[in-house]
């Protein structure tokens, strides 16, 4: 099992989420969340005072699938979050050793 | 007008009917119907216009402020508006109204209005000849409340709220009444229309409400001192939309404020309304233009903090001056307010944190200078000559001399509101400490002063 982390432009969301539906993953945790990679931030000047803003909202997509769909989720998210500019984030894999269903006590792959 | 064409019928009809000694009766009888018609239409003006001032306090200013800073102080921001709408009122009951407006010295009033003593629903016609007393007393209330409350702006964020309670009371006696009772109070020295040794010409307060509380502010964030990570760290308005219901409700309220001070429901309070609305619309024009060439961008804040200054600014003229002079008002104090506090302050580094002193002090004394300028007879002939011609008021009028009285009651008020502020401001740290712990100032002020929070979003 392997937990996949995407961190997406949020007017992404709804593309990615769709195209992981499609290819049968309707497991997902989503969080809004805040930050940059080599991204810059933008200025906002609020009675001529000047703030840099560096700190972009982002969303970021948790799920946990068999290692053998891997490759096949990285890509599908990947594809559908591109828009090709600095900032449209990026996907990490860790793996997990074990899951549990709290409702019936299911271990392993069953309980995803 | 309405009142002449019913006259003239009836006497017609009544001098067939009865004797000479009848008609006296009846004329008498009409004289008295028609005063009270006038009283019913300038009382209702008037306790409309109460009404909007309080509306500039609360909910206006409060929200204005509070969405400035940042969310952990919210509400204790608004609380240093709201409960001005309770010191200030008792206060006033108590003792202020009696020394801002019963007959005294020319610099404060007696004791003669204390706990509100003699002051019922008889006009008292040295000040408003058409309105009950009472009224007037409220209308001007609502005015101690919302000066005091401007001074927030400086000292926003990071004071102790018990230092604030005294440091207001003690304003209010030192700086507040004395300066309302010099310019409005009877026999006050600078008040044009009641025997004043200098006349001027302050229509709504930019000398008592907006220049005392502005430079009060400046003093108060110089003695406080920068609020903790200013400038190292960011310090963004938390919510501008509610900044901006604020600021228009300030508008809004700042008709009963301008066009109230006419004290009655006639032509007077009508200029002054024209004055008032034209002033705000070029201002914000004027701050948003400036805005858009210095930093590429016109802002929302921008606009609203361009009418609050224009709005300040036309309040000493707004029943002195034209309609284009109000626009040219407008627009300088705009564009001038908006260089002090974007770049004046920012290169001086004084924490004046919602930009009291660069709205109101700055606005109020350009707008009080400018009355001494544009201030004609053809709106306001409150004065006249023995023979009953009015008199020239203002440099378009004739009277140069008026800019030198008018900039003598703008240095009384500043000189008044900077030492009156800093002795307030010295006993209320010596008794209380003026400054919020550094720790409670992390904390913000909603947690550590009132126990609550502003924004429960999983609750």
């Amino acid at each position: 099992m392997k937990k996949i982390e995407a961190i997406v432009q949020p007017f992404k969301l709804e593309d990615v989420k769709e195209a992981l539906k499609g290819i049968g993953v309707d497991g997902m945790t989503i969080t809004e969340v805040r930050g940059h990679g080599r991204q810059k931030g933008h200025k906002e000047v609020y009675r001529g005072q000047e703030y840099q803003v560096d700190l972009l909202p982002k969303v970021k997509l948790e799920m946990i699938v068999p290692s053998d769909r891997v490759d096949e989720i990285i890509k599908t998210i990947s594809s559908a979050a591109r828009s090709g500019k600095i900032g449209d984030g990026k996907i990490f894999v860790l793996p997990v050793e074990e899951a549990i269903r709290i409702r019936n006590d299911d271990r392993g792959e069953t309980a995803l | 007008m309405k009142f002449l064409i019913p006259m003239s019928l009836f006497t017609a009809g009544l001098a067939m009917a009865d004797g000479p000694a009848s008609v006296d009766e009846k004329i008498a009888a009409l004289d008295s119907a028609v005063k009270s018609a006038q009283m019913s239409g300038d009382n209702a003006w008037m306790l409309v216009s109460c009404a909007l001032v309080l509306l500039m306090t609360g909910p206006g200013l409060a929200l204005f402020y509070g969405g400035l800073v940042r969310k952990k102080n919210v509400l204790g921001t608004m609380m240093h508006s709201f409960i001005l709408m309770v010191l200030a009122t008792v206060l006033w009951a108590v003792v202020g109204y009696s020394l801002a407006f019963s007959e005294g010295s020319s610099v404060v009033g007696g004791l003669k209005y204390a706990f509100l003593n003699g002051v019922g629903t008889d006009p008292n016609a040295d000040y408003a000849a058409t309105i009950p007393h009472q009224t007037f007393m409220m209308f001007q209330l609502m005015f101690a409340i919302i000066t005091p409350a401007l001074i927030a702006g400086a000292y926003a964020e990071r004071i102790k709220f018990s230092a604030m309670l005294l440091y207001t009371t003690l304003w209010m006696l030192i700086v507040y009444y004395p300066m309302a009772h010099m310019v409005w109070g009877k026999g006050g020295l600078l008040n044009a229309f009641l025997g004043g040794k200098i006349p001027c010409f302050d229509f709504a307060g930019g000398t008592v409400v907006h220049i005392t509380s502005g430079v009060s502010a400046l003093v108060a964030a110089l003695y406080l001192k920068p609020r903790s990570g200013y400038l190292q760290e960011p310090m963004r308005p938390h919510n501008l939309v509610i900044s901006f219901i604020g600021a228009c409700l300030l508008w809004v309220g700042w008709f009963g404020f301008n066009a109230g001070s006419a004290l009655g429901a006639g032509g007077l309070a009508t200029s002054a309304f024209v004055a008032t609305h034209f002033a705000a619309a070029t201002a914000a024009a004027g701050w948003m233009l400036a805005e858009w060439l210095k930093s590429g961008k016109p802002s929302v804040l921008g606009g609203i903090s361009g009418a609050v200054a224009g709005l300040v600014a036309i309040t000493p003229g707004s029943g002195f001056v034209q309609p284009m002079p109000a626009l040219l008002i407008g627009f300088v104090a705009g564009v001038v307010c908006y260089f002090m506090v974007a770049i004046v302050k920012m290169k001086l580094g004084y924490d004046d944190s919602l930009d009291a002193f660069g709205v109101h002090g700055v606005g109020g004394t350009l707008g009080a200078l400018l009355t001494g300028v544009f201030a004609t007879n053809l709106i306001n002939n409150g004065l006249k000559d023995p023979s009953g011609k009015p008199l020239p008021l203002g440099l378009v009028d004739g009277n140069a001399a008026q800019i030198a009285n008018q900039a003598i009651g703008v240095g009384i008020a500043i000189v008044l509101g900077a030492v009156g502020s800093f002795v307030c401001l010295k006993i209320a740290d010596l008794v209380c400490g003026l400054r919020a712990s550094a720790e409670h100032e992390t904390e913000g002020l909603d947690l550590s002063m009132h126990g609550e929070e502003g924004y429960n979003l999983e609750a």
